[in-house]
């Protein structure tokens, strides 16, 4: 299988170059795949995540080195707008942020409607309607699309925001431990939502919790102190690791 | 069509239109807008900059004039005579001093007792409704005050209380005539407008002490007014000062209400009973009508004498107050 | 010490922390009183001259009776109006950038200077328009009293936008700029929006603030006994025409004055009131 995304040698810091958060990070992202991106806190998962959809840099202070390719091409390379590589690799974080002063079908188009999309209101109607089918969230919100997005209890307004980060049909999308902040329910919806949504995009999750990792991801990336220490098929990684460090983390010794 | 055809369909066309591309190769550089509102809102704090540089130089330039003819002996000349073109500076000064500083013998002790009384006593709805109340007073237009102070202030101090204080006619600053116009009636204005702004910074000062400082004091069997005194007067010392500077500095810059109520003459006179003026009574009842160059520039020098102290003592405020309170915004009561 | 004596100093102690208590709950009550005070006399000697003709008249020349502030009213709203034109863009412009660029080296200027703009007293403020303004004009005008406005009402504009989009959560500006959209729209379209209700608030007190100014205008707008809205013409308004009636000898203009002042304190106090009506429960709004 090709691969989607490809890093090369990513080394990110904080602070003015003055702390690093991750070292010589080489990583292939398989498409229409889900990789996930696991190790104990601090290990830089969030970083390196960020580092893919360049949202890293805007922290101040914060800089990355190195190359990331979408499809060949790196993202990277001087004098380009995060912002257009951002269309193309969405992202939805651990904490559900819905736009408090809109709708929830506002909420869905805010993505289109701020990148200048010229699109006619039906047409947008139905990119809303097939976002929400595609998170999962239709059938809960079809009769109340213009209640407050805030609204929406913390499980739906997750998958509201799943719903927006689609909207804009990105290749990739990016999870940052997107149900830490859930409850055991609204979970599971999410993890199901994944087995689906891997078919039309290519899934990248950090998550704290490996038996999440374990059930939805096809590769995964174990990370210790800012390093990919390990990087395998899932079911290897989970029952035959080759390095010490990832058999200690899996079996519950440190994290 | 169906959605997916047509955003094919149009991807090409629309992308060319909107200046990016979706599905094209390779990415678009920085666009120009971020660049632009960057600029943009830099331009509009740089104007803030400007203004202060501007006012400053104004006014320096203003007075030169002034500077020029007086120099130094402006400060200490009690000489204001605009029919011969002399002017100086110290009755404005002496004026200036003494109504701040009885305003702030009167204002200081009430706003610490109010502030006390609103972060250590009152009950939660009690203290938000006063706390509004004390709002209130500060939004109440100088204007306003100077109007009530001509025709209700003025009037009641010139019938009931001159004559009581006369009664002490050997202190000499209660010596002569009672009329509704004088220093004393500028002082109590000033207290009452001053005195919102006072207590509420000494509130917030008081509020921002931590609450374990209170609960030492009274875990060694304290009452509460000796917990005051030890855990949050001392605590909130450098905050309470700045406060009083605070509000020196709005007393020294309170013009109209001043100027309605002193009476406007230039003098140094030892009882409060008297009329006087003030550097920026003065600059509100001449300057319109400043006939001469001359005339026109010392107001300003006097405005520059102004400025600068005011300045100063906001800073000084600002400084002191941020000690106590920055730091302590999780540990309010 | 023996028990006795013990519990007479126990005593004393507690009866002084009482007295001490009262003493500060006396002290509030002397603080608040003017207050009533003020706005009691306010009504009471103003209130029986507001009629129609108030509002729609302009003052009468000395000796005859009646006339009316319609002149100082619509004065008062043109220079606040004019001012807001100025001061309301470039405050939140520069709110904004101090709020998003807050560590730079030219943001702490700016913040400093805002902050030092604010004690300056207003009158200083008034020579300043005087020497910028009027001189160049050779005249008194609206435009000169509006500019004065302007300089007083841009740092407190300033300071509560910049508080109040520094509130706005960084996880919806990350959602936003997650989603492909470029910075600036960020700021613009989803930023301050949301801090628009705590933005809007700073703008409205900014507003009640100048509009009781008189001291700026003195020498500015200075003021004009007929109907004039011109911007490069002397304007009346309510402040300006309440301390000229206040201070003159005649019992008539006082006691429009009175009724001057009445209508000023009601729009300013509707504004500060209303404000804090509308952001009940909401963040402090920082002074």
């Amino acid at each position: 299988m090709a691969d989607k995304l490809i890093c090369r040698n990513l080394n990110a810091y904080f602070s003015r170059g003055q702390v690093q958060a991750l070292t010589n990070v080489n990583l292939n992202v398989g498409v229409n795949l889900v990789t996930a991106i696991i190790g104990p806190s601090g290990c830089g998962k969030s970083t390196l995540v960020r580092c893919l959809n360049r949202m890293h840099e805007e922290v101040p202070g914060a800089s990355a080195v190195g190359e990331v390719l979408l499809d060949g091409d790196d993202i990277y390379a001087a004098g380009l707008d995060p912002a257009q590589i951002r269309r193309r690799i969405g992202m939805v974080f651990q904490k559900p942020a819905p736009f408090p002063t809109m709708s929830i079908a506002e909420n869905v188009a805010a993505g289109l409607r701020l990148n200048s999309a010229r699109l006619s209101r039906a047409e947008r109607d139905e990119i809303v309607e097939r976002s929400l089918h595609n998170a999962a969230l239709w059938e809960e919100v079809k009769d109340r699309l213009d209640a407050p997005g805030v609204s929406l209890s913390g499980g739906q307004q997750q998958r509201l925001c799943v719903a927006r980060a689609l909207a804009v049909e990105p290749e990739v999308l990016l999870m940052d431990e997107p149900c830490s902040a859930l409850d055991p329910i609204s979970t599971a919806r999410i993890e199901e939502l994944l087995l689906e949504l891997k078919e039309r995009y290519t899934i990248v999750i950090v998550t704290h919790n490996m038996q999440q990792a374990a059930r939805t991801s096809d590769y995964t990336a174990f990370m210790y102190n800012g390093e990919l220490v390990e990087f395998g098929g899932t079911k290897q990684i989970f029952t035959n690791p080759t390095r010490p460090e990832t058999e200690d983390y899996i079996t519950g010794r440190f994290g | 069509m169906r959605l997916a055809e047509f955003l094919e369909a149009t991807a090409d066309t629309a992308a060319v239109g909107r200046g990016e591309g979706r599905r094209r190769p390779g990415f678009g550089v920085r666009p120009f807008g971020d660049r632009l509102f960057a600029f943009t809102t830099l331009g509009l704090g740089l104007i803030i900059l400007a203004i202060l540089f501007g006012l400053a130089l104004s006014l320096v330039l203003g007075s030169t004039p002034s500077i020029k003819q007086f120099g130094l002996g402006f400060v200490v000349s009690t000489d204001w005579d605009p029919a011969n073109d002399v002017y100086g500076a110290l009755p404005f000064i002496y004026g200036t001093v003494v109504s701040s500083t009885l305003a702030l013998l009167i204002a200081v002790p009430l706003s610490l007792g109010t502030a006390l009384y609103l972060s250590e006593t009152a009950p939660e709805w009690l203290g938000r409704r006063i706390g509004f109340l004390v709002e209130l007073l500060a939004a109440i237009p100088s204007v306003v005050y100077g109007l009530w102070g001509i025709f209700v202030l003025g009037p009641w101090l010139r019938d009931h209380v001159e004559p009581a204080l006369g009664t002490l006619g050997f202190v000499p600053l209660f010596t002569g005539p009672h009329i509704s116009v004088s220093m004393l009636c500028a002082g109590v204005l000033l207290a009452i407008m001053v005195l919102p702004y006072i207590a509420s910074v000494c509130t917030d000062v008081f509020r921002a002490v931590p609450q374990v400082q209170r609960e030492a004091a009274l875990a060694l069997g304290a009452t509460r007014w000796e917990m005051v005194r030890t855990a949050v007067l001392p605590y909130g010392r450098s905050g309470i000062i700045g406060g009083i500077i605070l509000g020196l500095g709005r007393a020294l810059g309170e013009t109209i209400a001043v100027a309605m109520v002193i009476g406007n003459r230039p003098q140094i006179a030892a009882s409060l009973f008297a009329p006087s003026a003030t550097l920026a009574s003065v600059i509100a009842n001449e300057f319109a009508e400043a006939t001469s160059n001359l005339y026109v520039s010392s107001l300003m020098e006097l405005g520059l004498v102004l400025l600068a102290v005011g300045v100063l003592l906001n800073i000084a405020a600002r400084v002191l107050v941020l000690s106590v309170t920055r730091g302590q915004g999780d540990e309010t009561r | 010490m023996n028990r006795s004596s013990e519990m007479t100093s126990q005593f004393r102690r507690k009866l002084k922390s009482d007295a001490m208590i009262a003493v500060t709950a006396v002290a509030t009550l002397l603080a608040v009183v003017p207050l009533f005070l003020v706005l009691g006399y306010l009504v009471s000697k103003g209130a029986s001259s507001l009629n129609l003709n108030f509002f729609t008249q302009m003052p009468k020349p000395v000796g005859e009776h009646g006339g009316g502030m319609a002149n100082a009213i619509v004065g008062t709203f043109e220079l606040v109006g004019m001012a807001c034109l100025i001061g309301v863009p470039v405050g939140i412009g520069a709110g904004l950038y101090l709020a998003e660029h807050p560590l730079t080296s030219v943001a702490r200027a700016i913040r400093f200077a805002a902050d030092i703009t604010m004690g300056v007293p207003s009158i200083v403020v008034g020579i300043f328009a005087y020497a910028v303004v009027v001189r160049p004009m050779h005249g008194f005008s609206a435009l000169a009293g509006s500019f004065a406005l302007a300089v007083i009402m841009i740092p407190l504009i300033t300071r509560t936008t910049e508080e109040m989009v520094k509130l706005v959560p960084r996880e919806l500006r990350e959602a936003a700029l997650a989603l492909g959209v470029p910075r600036w729209r960020t700021s613009l379209s989803i930023v301050v929006p949301t801090a628009m209700t705590g933005v809007a608030t700073g703008v409205i007190l900014a507003i009640a603030r100048i509009a009781g100014e008189t001291a700026p205008l003195l020498f500015t707008s200075f003021g004009n006994q007929f109907w004039s809205t011109s911007v490069t013409q002397p304007i009346a308004s309510l402040t300006v025409q309440v301390y000229a009636f206040a201070i003159s000898p005649f019992a008539d203009w006082q006691r429009q004055a009175w009724a001057g002042a009445l209508v000023l304190t009601c729009i300013v106090l509707a504004l500060e009131i209303g404000v804090r009506w509308m952001t009940r429960g909401a963040a402090r709004v920082p002074r």
